[in-house]
């Protein structure tokens, strides 16, 4: 079986510095993998070349053997993939639901339509994604009113809204109190299960990678490190080197599993 | 003390968002305020500076009222503030950075100069010409700490200093932070990391709902886990 | 050759007061986000402050005193507007401040007119520079010689200034996050206070200094503001040097376009200004913009559309107004068509800037092409009314379909400036080309067929049009369409991360915007009789402006108010005095610092005003977030 998305020899460099170097990997529908490394490593970069951002100087990016390289955003977009943002990035003059049905009214082609009430177009199909993620009780809500995890959510579920096969999750978890954290991931990893979705995501807190991704991949100055399970990275003495540190800052039950 | 807040309370346009918060950093004490986000560490930090407009309560700095003050008065009589998200000056060097954060020095303390914060943060002096937007985040976190230092404060609020850095640099913004405690400053640190709050910190606030929900050593919050449940949900 | 060289100098001469003028822009642009529209004004106050002293109190200072103290005082008159009207709205959206700052021009031309009086001015010549130098047998003044000497004197300086002193760095810092600066301690104030008054004394300088070659007028303001933003924004806002290189260039372009092709003089800038932009979307030494603290029209409380009882409410006060013409008289109607003629003009421009978040400053454009458009139909095909009213709206689409191409390639406040831009080209077309449009002279003869000629026919016909106009606007705003644009204005990041294509909706919204302008001058063609070069000018442009932001721009149908509350108290105030400019000004600013929502945004707010509650926390908290004092990015927001 081919992998969803398949990356080839990505590279892109800035006035002649590498930001990205010679970086391939392969990921396979409801996989859930991690992307790791020092702050500048490049993994803003590299996702900003998977969803269309940013052009690559070099490589290849194939989402179901489709080569994708040069397509703008909402052409990726239309290609099956989701993606959600650092800081969120939601339309903050809408409700909750509105957000949603804004996502849905994009995924059946009906922004050129200029007569009916938007607001209430798609409304079940909304309303199903919002109960997914737990928002429906909140649908009607403004969204500047929400709560930061409750806005999270929200970008779940507009990142779910065009049936993707692939989601690009950028610190998903970042800025949320613990509990939340393990809460959004478990929400992620279960419908990204059940949906046969491939998650790809960034995250600073090791706690979460170790708990929730099946693979974890480690960049270091444009270029891929390592890929293994969460056992063998943490493992891995390169890896606590250039990242992990000591290990003083992730839960020492990951700490013991990581000495043999 | 050096810093003393009591019956604290702020509001955004109508929402009351700091209920009577109160607590007490001593010198050369480093306290942590913990809580969820949300909770109201970064508001508290705001309040204290004089960010928030509409606030009520009482702070004492080295003994004087400083509620009323506006910021730069606040920031002039020592009590430095790191927000978050850094801000750095993107488009200055370094150290026109440090140039910036520059205020007289306090009588009977030595003055920050830039050549005492590169010992602080070695990073930093090897890119004094560099642009702070050419930077990676934990430098230009270690800027952000180094330009607070220059207005030469008795006391730092550091809100969220650790967030969205690699565990490698957290461990180094761990020792720098111990490092200003040797100096003998007082440091406020807002966080979510327990693991990072546990590394540096003498005592611990926890902030739920913006009302102050616990107060007592890092020692006394692990012995009680259930408060640490209730309140930080780990 | 020998006359293109001696242009060339007199080009470079004029660069230098443009120069002066467009960098107190650009300083006070990049410390305090302010467009600062009373620029011009200062800089003509500096002009006649300078007449004064050096032609009647020359004695004490001198001449080159005089010009001096001239800059020093109008500085201060600067410093002053900060303290005690910018510091009240610096927290208010950026057009506000830009309409406060209009609200001060309009003040100071009836100002001047009554100090100085009506006429021209002609100061005394420069003491030591008043003769000239024989070159290739031409005279060029030894004043040019001083005056090219001193752009690059000042840029020196300038530049010094602000990589030398500590003031400088203060300013460079402020000019990235004007609030963090004030959390390490620099008087925030002060500093911008100061730098205000830097920027103004480098305008005053720059009008000062133009009295030994240019008599003094009191319409050099608006003539001068146009320069200054193309300059500014040909150079990059906020940078000093671009806009020294910009002002070489514009006035090298002006100097020399008038030798190559003195009919489209004006034009050729205007070209040059949009190639730059759309090669260089901040400038030649811009940076490109943070993005704003909440870009124009960004709502936190949902719209919905209108309940039935609204819808009732409304079609009774349209059915009221059908009734006006049973007991008003022809020049109650002529002003209630011409009030309803502009309803509809802010209505197009609220949808753009509302809906679109796109602030346009040169609306006009569509407004006179639709006005041009119905006056070609009637001059050269004899077309019936009908068809002409179908022809001016035709007229305004295509040229928005042209500038709007441009225009969505930029955002924000260089948005703003490349639709003056375009509006100042089609100006200058109408304006030059006097074989097909008149000129000055305009197009006269353009009535109403029979059926609608009465003014209660034209009234009806006109209250028709506007209504089911704005209303088709208002369906629009609440279509698929409409929620993709305002997802476009709301979150550029997330709009194309969900597959809408951001410049193709807004392009479409600028064409839709301009449609209906267009209509709305075709009606103001045959309400008038005729049409005038002035039907595209700036001060139409303006007008809508302050009629969306005076209506409030948070609001789905705020213009309609807006724009019947000041077309009603600008053709009033008309009526009741000869310093109409002066109280008009003085409403603007007061209304503005009184409530930056607008009309309708004002009674909303008293309307949704909640008690403080705990479920209230969260949406105040997020606001707070977005437009306090430090509008730190992330919205966290207290539960």
């Amino acid at each position: 079986m081919t992998a969803l998305l398949q990356v080839e020899t990505l590279a892109k460099s800035y006035a002649g510095v590498h930001a990205v170097k010679n970086v391939s990997f392969a990921l396979s529908a409801g996989e859930i993998l991690a992307l790791i490394g020092p702050n500048g490593a490049g993994k803003s970069t590299c996702f900003n070349m998977l969803n269309g951002q940013i052009r690559p100087d070099a490589g290849s990016i194939r989402i179901a053997g489709e080569n994708i390289v040069g397509l703008p955003p909402r052409a990726v977009w239309r290609r099956g993939v989701g993606r959600t943002f650092q800081i969120t990035a939601t339309f903050s003059s809408m409700t909750v639901r509105e957000n949603v049905q804004m996502a849905l009214l994009s995924y059946h082609r009906r922004l050129w339509a200029v007569l009916g009430y938007a607001g209430a177009s798609h409304r079940d199909e909304a309303d199903r994604l919002l109960d997914l993620v737990g928002m429906l009780q909140q649908a009607g809500r403004p969204c500047g009113e929400l709560a930061y995890g409750d806005l999270k959510r929200l970008e779940l579920a507009v990142a779910l809204a065009n049936q993707p096969r692939l989601l690009l999750m950028d610190e998903p978890t970042a800025g949320m109190a613990p509990k939340e954290r393990v809460e959004l991931m478990r929400l992620t990893t279960d419908i990204a299960r059940r949906k046969k979705i491939a998650v790809l995501f960034t995250e600073h807190d090791m706690d979460v990678v170790f708990e929730h991704a099946d693979e974890v991949m480690v960049l270091n100055r444009g270029e891929l490190v390592t890929r293994g399970t969460p056992q063998q990275v943490r493992a891995d003495p390169h890896v606590q080197a250039i990242y992990l540190g000591e290990g003083l800052l992730y839960d020492a039950k990951h700490r013991a599993e990581a000495t043999p | 003390m050096k810093l003393e807040v009591a019956e604290l309370n702020s509001f955004y346009g109508p929402a009351h968002i700091l209920f009577d918060v109160g607590f007490a950093v001593g010198d050369g004490e480093v306290v942590a305020m913990l809580g969820r986000n949300g909770a109201g560490k970064s508001t508290t930090f705001r309040t204290i500076m004089g960010l928030v407009s509409r606030r009520a309560g009482l702070v004492k700095f080295e003994g004087d009222e400083i509620t009323r003050l506006p910021s730069y008065e606040i920031v002039r009589r020592g009590l430095g503030y790191v927000p978050e998200d850094r801000r750095i000056f993107s488009e200055l060097t370094v150290e026109e950075n440090f140039e910036v954060g520059r205020q007289k020095p306090r009588p009977g303390a030595a003055a920050w100069t830039p050549d005492r914060i590169y010992k602080l943060f070695p990073n930093l002096g090897e890119m004094r010409r560099r642009l702070g937007g050419d930077m990676s985040g934990g430098e230009q976190q270690m800027l952000s700490i180094g330009r607070t230092l220059m207005g030469n404060p008795s006391l730092v609020l550091l809100d969220e200093p650790s967030e969205g850095l690699a565990p490698k640099i957290v461990e180094q913004m761990a020792g720098a932070i111990l490092a200003m405690k040797r100096e003998g400053l007082s440091i406020v640190i807002s966080e979510q990391n327990l693991h990072f709050a546990k590394l540096i910190c003498d005592r611990a606030y926890i902030i739920e709902k913006g009302r102050i929900r616990f107060s007592g050593t890092i020692d006394e919050l692990e012995a009680h886990p259930e408060i640490r449940d209730a309140y930080l949900a780990v | 050759m020998e006359l293109l060289f001696v242009q060339a100098l007199s080009g470079l001469a004029s660069a230098a007061s443009l120069f002066l003028v467009a960098s107190g822009l650009s300083i006070i642009f990049g410390v305090t986000r302010i467009v600062n529209f009373a620029h011009g004004a200062f800089y003509m106050l500096g002009a006649y402050v300078a007449y004064t002293l050096t032609s009647r109190f020359a004695g004490p200072l001198g001449f080159w005193g005089g010009l001096l103290v001239a800059s020093l005082i109008v500085a201060a008159l600067g410093a002053l507007m900060e303290m005690v009207l910018l510091r009240r709205i610096y927290q208010a959206p950026e057009l506000f401040q830009l309409l406060a700052t209009f609200g001060v021009t309009l003040m100071v031309q009836d100002l001047v007119v009554v100090i100085w009086g009506a006429d021209d001015l002609l100061g005394p010549r420069a003491p030591g520079f008043t003769g000239a130098f024989s070159l290739f047998g031409r005279n060029i003044p030894t004043y040019d010689l001083l005056l090219i000497a001193l752009g690059p004197a000042v840029l020196g300086l300038l530049w010094l200034l602000f990589h030398r002193t500590r003031w400088g760095v203060l300013v460079r810092a402020a000019t990235q996050d004007r609030d963090m600066v004030a959390c390490l301690g620099v008087n925030q104030k002060w500093l911008f206070t100061s730098v205000f008054a830097l920027g103004v004394f480098l305008a005053a300088l720059g009008g000062a200094l133009q009295i030994p070659r240019t008599t003094v007028t009191h319409y050099m303001d608006l003539s001068i503001i146009v320069e200054v933003f193309v300059v500014v924004v040909i150079g990059g806002l906020g940078s000093v040097t671009g806009a020294f290189v910009a002002a070489v260039l514009v006035s090298e372009l002006n100097a020399l376009g008038i030798l190559a092709l003195p009919k489209i003089s004006l034009v050729a800038v205007f070209l040059v200004m949009a190639v730059v932009l759309v090669v260089r979307p901040f400038g030649l030494f811009g940076k490109a913009e943070r993005a704003p603290r909440s870009s124009a029209g960004t709502s936190f409380r949902p719209w919905k559309p209108m309940t039935s009882i609204e819808r009732i409410g409304v079609a009774l006060i349209v059915a009221l107004a059908a009734l006006l013409p049973l007991f008003a008289g022809n020049y109650a109607l002529s002003v209630g068509s011409e009030i309803l003629v502009f309803v509809l003009f802010a209505a197009s421009l609220h949808f753009m800037m509302t809906v679109g978040g796109l602030a346009s400053f040169g609306h006009a454009a569509y407004f006179g092409l639709g006005a041009y458009g119905a006056a070609f139909a009637i001059k050269f095909l004899g077309a019936p009314m009908g068809v002409a009213l179908l022809i001016g709206p035709l007229f305004g689409l295509a040229g928005a379909v042209i500038s709007g191409w441009f225009c969505v390639r930029l955002s924000g406040v260089y948005f703003a400036m490349l639709t003056l831009a375009f509006a100042q080209i089609i100006w200058s077309v109408a304006f030059q080309w006097v074989e097909v449009t008149g000129g000055d002279n305009g197009i006269l003869g353009i009535w109403p067929s029979r059926w609608a000629s009465s003014p209660e026919g034209f009234f009806w016909l006109t209250l028709a049009i506007v209504a089911v106009s704005v209303a088709l606007l208002r369906v629009l705003v609440f279509s698929p369409f409409g929620f993709g644009l305002r997802a476009t204005r709301d979150n550029t990041l997330r709009a194309d991360a969900i597959g809408i294509d951001r410049k193709s909706v807004q392009w479409a919204a600028f064409i839709v915007s301009g449609t209906f302008a267009g209509l709305a001058g075709a009606l103001f063609a045959f309400l008038k009789g005729s049409v005038f070069p002035e039907t595209l000018g700036i001060p139409i442009s303006v007008d809508g402006l302050v009629m969306v932001l005076l209506g409030g721009i948070e609001t789905v149908s705020g213009a309609v108010v807006g724009a019947i509350f000041y077309k009603a108290l600008a053709i009033w105030l008309m009526s009741q005095t000869d310093l109409s400019k002066l109280v008009l000004g003085a409403i603007i600013v007061l209304l503005v610092v009184a409530s930056p929502k607008g009309i309708v945004g004002f009674i909303e707010q008293i309307r949704h005003r909640r008690p403080p509650s705990p479920n209230g926390a969260g949406s105040s908290a997020a606001r707070a977030d977005a437009s306090d004092a430090l509008g730190i990015a992330k919205m966290k927001v207290a539960e």
